[in-house]
């Protein structure tokens, strides 16, 4: 391979070999000429912002779409005709999506088995292919079993059921779609341990993600698309952050993060919550929130934080526990999110397509349909010019990438369905915003977008509550922080605290191994 | 919002205006061209077909299944679905027959039948909205109870009414068009306003495409989901005056009988869809079309009756077939 002048010189031949991968869908070319060769035996990252075409490179591996003419595949340096998922299976390609693909009504042994069942003279054999499964199961490292019922594993473990699946059918190159996206800290691990394991045991991984840490600890070789070209590949020896984000981004990325506004208590008390809770997930949390403070809510996943959320902003119903505004002194009477709304507390979903966006309707009615009952005319009539201003003017002020605001929202890449997605909150002009992982599954340059963003509502007074998996953008945003452990408030840092805003000092008090003073209330 | 954050970049757009455009277009239109053809066939297979006598009596034919058909467009585009509009229409009839029967109230009998629609749709309604059960369930159970009350309401035998004040709905015209079709034409174009002109139908659209992300944007879920309902009931009962009007008859036990499904049929040709969501009335109204041109084109070419159902059957199952090919080269990319 003399034209990959950047790649190592190559002991053995690749397992992997993609040339010349074009895509075009009707207006759009998802993928230009791209190139990526994997071996055996290694971690291969595959990154780039969204909509940088990794998705359609993977869907062309798996046999969901087929590649324009002129692509070559090869496996083990034979060409291969990928023409649909079976002819991927058995070339032993595996993909592992985000959303996984499993019946959560069977059994883990019927889901590895599901459409290529075990037969024996006619009949389906259980018993062997639970014995199959069993040992696999082993191999791996589950702590389930193969009769199992799906719906009952976590996410993690669910994730293993498709690992599995691949391993017993003698998959040789797995590619995995972000597959920490879901996971604890220490489900992660374990994940990582397992890829490491399987890199030991010969197989080709290809591994997408947009976490930094991740590929430090896995890749052992990086090929970054950008706009659907690629841009190149990067040895293990030859990886560093800052050519990686160079090369995905295309630019200098200063000043990632914002901090302008002026932090807490320069505003007024705007929310005040007392002792809220829902019986089940959020035991008595208290919290204040400040006009033009950024205060961040951090813990581990499954710690409350989205709960506690929903509950302020009436999403779920609350047991006890109340929501004042403004100091006012009399509680907000909040039993479904509509009375929040009209109280001013917006809140921006960590789920976006699931409980965010309306995928088949146009970006100028998504960004529309919660402020339009304020601009429409006598009778509900729509203001249908008014609301195409809100549309094009959100578009132009947040940078939304979209030729028009009559294409879908469901057509537009994460980072830009995401903004959509704050452009209709902003809209109504909150005085309390809620984030709840405002930048998930969104590239580097939205999410650089989206921390100005929040910098600048802060700025204009708005009360901004950031919740947040990623600790670095917890750090980088907000001027205050407060920790949440199994349910509970546990501790706070920055502000009044008197601890600094550390990654290190939020772990500890997320993972209960200091005990900290409780959040300071004003 | 009034300083642009950044430069807003012009390049990497993922889709042009105009094919979105085209597509919003396409989509609308989706089943016209067959439309066409079958209007083309059988005016090649039959003389009389496009005579403005027949032409006549196929708008008219058409016209009660295009006003099911709309009511039932607002309830599939939440997702939902009424099994039980042919019920309620021939209870809403036979109402409306009594009421005009009662000497000089005969012109109330029109709002009794809308009323007692109205009704219907409203127990659909408060079911489906408030106690939560799956519209399937309820609609089918409405299926049955409402065509029991229909044919307890006129003591299981026909109400006719010779003298009938509001005849002239189902036999008078404007100016050669009949008010049957003024009628359909009115509702397709009330129920196309509200779609696509107002807040209630933004919502409609939404609650159909996601229903948590609705609840969450504080639209008011229950209250889209009880007007969907009564509206469908609201138009079974404008069906019910319709065919009474026609026939100056209302019998409990068959009139209605099995409407349901050309409503529904009407609905899917003209693509909307059966998860909710996305769909459009002019589609219903070319839906609802296709089914008329073929009943009436396959009786003037003689067709017996048994082979207009497996023809009816097969062209649906076809069309949308085809709309599902075509479409699939637009999907999301």
């Amino acid at each position: 391979m003399p034209d990959l002048a950047t790649s190592p010189p190559p002991t053995t031949a690749p397992l992997l070999e993609l040339r010349g991968i074009s895509k075009t869908f009707p207006g759009v070319k998802a993928l230009q000429n791209v190139q990526l060769s994997a071996r055996a035996g290694q971690v291969h990252a595959l990154m780039g912002e969204n909509g940088a075409g990794k998705s359609t490179l993977m869907k062309i591996l798996s046999g969901a779409y087929m590649p324009d003419a002129g692509a070559e595949i090869r496996i083990d340096g034979q060409l291969a005709h990928i023409d649909g998922p079976l002819a991927a299976k058995n070339l032993g390609v595996s993909v592992i999506y985000q959303e996984l693909s499993l019946a959560p009504n069977l059994s883990v042994a019927e889901n590895i088995y599901m459409g290529r069942p075990l037969t024996k003279s006619g009949l389906v054999d259980r018993a062997g292919m639970t014995a199959a499964c069993a040992s696999t199961l082993q191999r791996l490292g589950a702590d389930f079993g193969p009769n199992t019922q799906v719906q009952t594993l976590s996410i993690a473990q669910r994730q293993l059921v498709e690992i599995a699946r691949a391993v017993q059918f003698d998959c040789r190159i797995l590619v995995m779609d972000e597959p920490t996206t879901p996971l604890s800290t220490h489900e992660t691990d374990r994940l990582f341990a397992l890829i490491r394991k399987l890199r030991a045991e010969g197989l080709a991984i290809l591994y997408i993600s947009h976490r930094m840490d991740e590929i430090d600890e896995l890749a052992d070789a990086v090929t970054v698309l950008r706009d659907g070209c690629y841009v190149g590949t990067l040895s293990r020896q030859e990886l560093s952050r800052d050519k990686l984000v160079k090369m995905m981004v295309g630019r200098d990325l200063s000043g990632f993060y914002r901090k302008e506004h002026q932090g807490q208590h320069t505003g007024a008390q705007v929310l005040a919550v007392r002792d809220i809770t829902d019986g089940r997930r959020v035991h008595g949390c208290s919290l204040d929130l400040h006009a033009g403070e950024v205060l961040g809510l951090a813990g581990l996943v499954g710690a409350g934080r989205t709960e506690l959320a929903r509950l302020i902003f009436g999403a779920d119903p609350r047991t006890g526990g109340e929501v004042t505004l403004n100091g006012s002194g009399a509680a907000l009477d909040i039993r479904q999110p509509l009375d929040a709304i009209r109280a001013g507390i917006l809140y921006l979903t960590e789920d976006r397509k699931g409980q965010g966006l309306f995928l088949d309707l146009p970006v100028r009615d998504n960004i529309n349909v919660m402020v339009c009952p304020r601009d429409a005319r006598a009778g509900g009539v729509m203001d249908r010019k008014r609301a195409g201003e809100r549309a094009r003017d959100a578009i132009a002020q947040l940078s939304i990438r979209v030729a028009s605001a009559r294409v879908n929202v469901g057509s537009l890449s994460g980072g830009n369905q995401q903004k959509v997605l704050l452009a209709r909150l902003l809209e109504l002009a909150p005085k309390v915003l809620i984030l709840d992982e405002p930048t998930r599954g969104v590239d580097i340059g939205a999410k650089s977008e989206i921390y100005r963003l929040i910098d600048m509502l802060a700025r204009r007074g708005v009360a901004v509550l950031v919740i947040s998996s990623e600790l670095a953008e917890v750090v980088g945003v907000c001027d205050r922080v407060i920790v949440m452990r199994e349910g509970r408030l546990v501790g706070e840092v920055g502000g009044a605290s008197g601890q600094a805003i550390t990654q290190e000092n939020i772990v500890a008090l997320a993972t209960g191994a200091t005990a900290a003073p409780a959040p300071v209330l004003h | 919002m009034s300083t642009p954050l950044t430069a807003p970049t012009a390049a990497a757009a993922p889709a042009s205006a105009s094919s979105a455009r085209g597509k919003e277009i396409m989509r609308a239109l989706g089943m016209l061209p067959i439309l066409v053809l079958l209007c083309i066939g059988f005016s090649f297979a039959s003389d009389n077909f496009f005579s403005l006598q027949n032409l006549s009596i196929m708008t008219q034919q058409a016209s009660i299944n295009i006003v099911l058909a709309a009511g039932m467009t607002f309830v599939i585009l939440t997702a939902g679905i009424d099994l039980s509009v042919g019920s309620i229409l021939a209870a809403s009839a036979v109402a409306a027959m009594l009421v005009s029967n009662i000497p000089g109230l005969g012109m109330l009998g029109i709002a009794a039948g809308l009323g007692c629609g109205l009704l219907f749709g409203l127990i659909n309604g408060v079911l489906i909205a408030f106690v939560k059960l799956p519209p399937f369930i309820v609609t089918l159970g409405s299926l049955t109870a409402v065509r029991g009350i229909a044919r307890l309401l006129g003591n299981d035998t026909t109400v006719f009414n010779p003298n009938l004040a509001f005849a002239f709905i189902g036999n008078a015209d404007v100016l050669g068009v009949p008010w049957l079709v003024i009628i359909a034409f009115a509702v397709i174009g009330l129920s196309w306003f509200i779609l696509r002109r107002t807040v209630l139908g933004l919502n409609i659209y939404a609650v159909g495409g996601n229903p948590e992300a609705a609840r969450l944007a504080g639209i008011k879920v229950w209250a889209v989901l009880l007007f969907v309902y009564c509206a469908s009931g609201l138009l079974s009962g404008l069906g019910g005056v319709m065919a009474s009007a026609r026939l100056y008859a209302a019998n409990g036990l068959q009139l209605g009988m099995s409407y349901e499904l050309d409503a529904i049929a009407a609905v899917i040709l003209g693509g909307t869809s059966f998860v909710g969501g996305t769909g459009s009335i002019l589609g219903t109204l070319i839906g609802a079309l296709i089914i008329a041109v073929l009943t009436n084109g396959l009786i003037l070419m003689g067709v017996s009756d048994i082979w207009q159902y497996i023809v009816k059957g097969l062209v649906i199952i076809g069309a949308v077939a085809l709309d599902r090919y075509r479409r699939k080269d637009s999907a999301r990319t």
